[in-house]
């Protein structure tokens, strides 16, 4: 506990993950402050998703430490993890929406277990989260019965569900036409603004990126190549990263 | 190399020999079951996940287990009054049906078939799930996957075994009544009577309640199999399969355990 320096939402120092022989983090350092976004760039299998499912604890770290306002993740137990997890929502690359449930029992599902609710209050604040991402009318169909993009915006109601302080994106817009995409962007920002939450967002959109994000970080051979704004990225001196931005960035 | 080659019999995996993927197995069950125990079973419980497994168990193997128990009971009336006929010792014919039924059939049949339908279900559902990481979205939601999906399906096996094995004792009695009095006729009162005449407490709850047993098997080794699945499609049917092979190994081995520790302990 030290109250005089202001704790980053999340912080990961020097992190290392392998599979096998096979080195996909080596040596990842970034923080995130209450209230920042920040955009994780970079090429496919560079191990976006494994960073974020690091903070998460859903694996542990090689060496390093993770942080979540101070508190070390790997070797927490699973009481003090659990209320770690609580405070944290995410987003899954695949949506990872329970395919034997109907959306709004997916929704619903962390709140009968950590929000102390009445059944008819939870109804009414599930049905508020699936309309805070336009999906109110799908509250009684089943996972496969609705399109890729919709389960990703039914997975973001899920994560939205405790009203978590840090939220975590797996290609939040990824598969989803440009309207939408704006739309998730414009949610993002909103969270920002009103709760003040800390956001990491993995994406191969740059411009949900430059849109939403305070700061990018570029994640290239295992290590955060540079962090900075768009304007700050775009102008490196980096070859990678300014070819990175205007390849994808056709404008 | 040769003598690597001759231990690697699995294809599965040519690498690790068979012996040390044997210990490795048994060591990453037993760390699950420790892990099962410590957090699977402390409240606040799954209530609802609970009387779901218990209507699922029970719906998916009741018609298969009777089944299963009519046959045997026309069998043993075949061929037990075959044998007892050659030895003139007919009128024991119920007490021998009831008999092999209630002690043995019964029980070991319904292992083995709520093995194969159950564990294959529990094992292929949750390797679905962590294919497709909603095992990681339960956990990401801050729910214990021990308590939410391995406590309740274990325990509802644990209950739903013995009362199916009730279920299988039934219809292999009532089916051997019908088959011995197609050629013999003889009304059902008096062949229960006879045949229950020389049943008593040690015949009939302990092998009906070690399937209690079973139960615990199917119920760890399903969710075993089903929570390490890993490689797409291919990774859920290997869960499937071997939920069933090595459960009903299991139910096997622990099944001449435990008539040992039952002779033992109910001579
Ligand atoms: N559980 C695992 N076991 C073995 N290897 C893994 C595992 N998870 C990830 N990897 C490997 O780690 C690397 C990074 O994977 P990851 O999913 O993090 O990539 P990514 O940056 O998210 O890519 P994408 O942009 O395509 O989603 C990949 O090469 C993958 O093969
Ligand atoms: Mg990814």
């Amino acid at each position: 506990m030290n109250a005089a320096t202001p704790q980053a939402a999340v912080q990961v120092q020097s992190v290392h993950k392998s599979f096998g022989a096979q080195h996909v983090l080596d040596g990842v350092d970034l923080q995130v402050a209450q209230g920042e976004t920040l955009a994780i760039l970079g090429q496919s299998g560079t191990g976006k998703s494994v960073l974020l499912k690091l903070i998460i604890g859903l694996q542990q770290p090689d060496t390093g430490s993770i942080r979540i306002h101070g508190q070390e993740v790997a070797g927490s137990d699973m009481r003090k993890m659990n209320e770690l997890r609580q405070k944290i929502g995410f987003v899954f690359q695949s949506a990872a929406l329970y395919d034997s449930m109907t959306v709004e029992e997916n929704v619903a599902f962390p709140l009968k277990r950590h929000a102390q609710l009445s059944d008819a209050d939870r109804r009414t604040r599930v049905q508020e989260l699936l309309a805070s991402v336009g999906m109110e009318e799908a509250l009684g169909k089943m996972p496969d019965e609705i399109s890729g993009g919709m389960k990703k915006r039914v997975g973001l109601a899920r994560a939205l569900a405790l009203a978590p302080d840090i939220l975590l994106f797996d290609e939040p817009t990824t598969g989803l036409d440009p309207i939408t995409s704006a739309e998730i962007g414009e949610l993002i920002l909103k969270l920002q603004r009103e709760r003040k939450v800390a956001s990491i967002i993995v994406t191969h959109d740059v411009q949900v990126a430059r849109m939403v994000a305070d700061r990018l970080a570029l994640l290239r051979d295992g290590r955060i190549l540079i962090t900075g704004t768009f304007e700050d990225l775009k102008n490196s001196h980096d070859a990678f990263a300014s070819k990175f931005l205007s390849s994808a960035w056709q404008g | 190399m040769a003598s690597s080659r001759l231990l690697c019999l699995c294809p599965a995996s040519w690498s690790t020999p068979i012996l040390v993927r044997f210990f490795e197995w048994f060591g990453d069950f037993g760390r699950f079951c420790g892990r099962l125990a410590r957090t699977g079973f402390a409240p606040p419980y799954e209530r609802e996940e609970f009387v779901h497994q218990l209507s699922e168990v029970g719906a998916r193997s009741l018609l298969l287990v009777g089944l299963a128990g009519a046959a045997t009971g026309v069998v043993f009336s075949l061929e037990a009054r075959d044998s007892l006929l050659r030895f003139g010792a007919k009128p024991l014919l119920p007490t021998i049906i009831v008999l092999s039924i209630l002690k043995e059939s019964g029980p070991i049949i319904t292992g083995l078939i709520v093995s194969g339908r159950v564990g294959a279900s529990i094992g292929a559902e949750l390797a679905a799930m962590k294919v497709t990481e909603q095992l990681d979205a339960i956990e990401a939601s801050a729910v214990d996957l021990y308590k939410y999906l391995v406590a309740t399906r274990v325990l509802a096996c644990v209950l739903m075994l013995p009362l199916l094995t009730v279920a299988a004792d039934f219809c292999g009695v009532v089916m051997g009544w019908v088959a011995t009095t197609l050629t013999d006729p003889i009304p059902l009162r008096l062949f229960v009577n006879s045949g229950f005449a020389r049943v008593g407490f040690n015949d009939l709850l302990p092998a009906t309640l070690k399937t209690a047993v079973f139960g615990l098997i199917i119920g760890l080794v399903a969710c075993f199999e089903g929570m390490r699945a890993r490689g797409g499609t291919a990774g859920v049917e290997r869960a499937a399969a071997s939920s069933v092979v090595y459960a009903s190994i299991f139910i096997i081995l622990a099944d001449v355990v435990l008539v040992r520790i039952i002779l033992v302990f109910f001579p």
